[in-house]
């Protein structure tokens, strides 16, 4: 796996999620993902964002345009030290929620792209990787 | 404080979503319609959301809320302009919103909100709307 370019970006505050939607149009665009894929990535990155925000208490994301020798793809990483999650097959339920949320943000992004990665330790912070390639 | 403009017509209130909206922008949008549609005895929404690129789970909460709230206020919502890329992710995050009414464009959806306010309103409408 060849990462051919990457970038952090800090996620401190609502407008960083705006921030990170734009450079992942960016991104996908750059890739040339089709408008269908350019816009599950941006809604993922969304959800994922905003968790990272509002349960992880802010963190930063990691971009990678990475390429496996047949193919090219956009890979994020989420990571946050916040409070962890302690169950993590609950909370990839549809409709679970800690907050008043529509409990979507981890399912429904996990159903927007290819690869989907979770990591997390109570205490400790929360680590997601997701992929979509192209 | 930046604010989306909401626009009076009549009985009925316009926005059109231009811009990338932020989480708080996006609850000071469904405050300020709601006010909105109190104050000015409003019967019908007519949200535009032709130029969003995404809608995400919190825009799409948004949304069905201001539906919800303008309905308990006796008024209808229309939804429309959504991009057909915005209507597959959104159904694939596992949002369909229920309880809002759509139209693909402003026209069409003009047409919902005056048949669904009844004959009185339809003076406004010219007549050649009607099928």
């Amino acid at each position: 796996m060849a990462v051919q370019k990457h970038e952090v970006v800090p996620i401190e505050s609502s407008s960083d999620i705006v921030l990170i939607r734009q450079k992942v149009r960016g991104w996908a665009t750059e890739l040339r993902f089709t408008l269908v894929d350019q816009t599950k990535m941006i809604t993922a990155a969304s959800e994922l964002a905003r968790n990272t925000l509002e349960h992880g208490g802010g963190g930063k994301v990691l971009f990678e345009a990475i390429s496996n020798g047949t193919r090219n793809g956009l890979r994020l990483t989420f990571e946050d030290q916040g409070p962890g999650i302690p169950d993590i097959e609950q909370a990839l339920r549809d409709g679970f929620t800690t907050k008043n949320g529509l409990g979507l943000g981890l399912s429904g992004s996990r159903r927007l792209v290819n690869e989907f990665e979770i990591a997390s330790k109570v205490g400790a912070g929360t680590k997601i990787v997701v992929t979509r390639w192209k | 404080m930046e604010r989306i403009p909401i626009l009076r017509m009549g009985n009925f209130l316009l926005v059109t979503i231009q811009v990338d909206m932020h989480d708080k922008l996006a609850m000071t949008l469904q405050d300020d319609l709601t006010k909105a549609i109190a104050d000015f005895d409003s019967r019908g929404v007519l949200i535009d959301i032709s130029t969003l690129e995404i809608v995400d789970s919190f825009i799409g909460r948004m949304l069905a809320n201001i539906a919800a709230m303008s309905r308990v206020l006796d008024a209808e919502t229309v939804l429309v302009g959504m991009q057909p890329a915005v209507a597959i992710t959104l159904v694939e995050l596992g949002m369909s919103l229920p309880g809002v009414r759509t139209a693909l464009n402003v026209e069409s959806g003009m047409e919902l909100l005056q048949e669904s306010v009844g004959s009185f309103h339809m003076s406004m409408n010219d007549g050649s709307a009607e099928t």
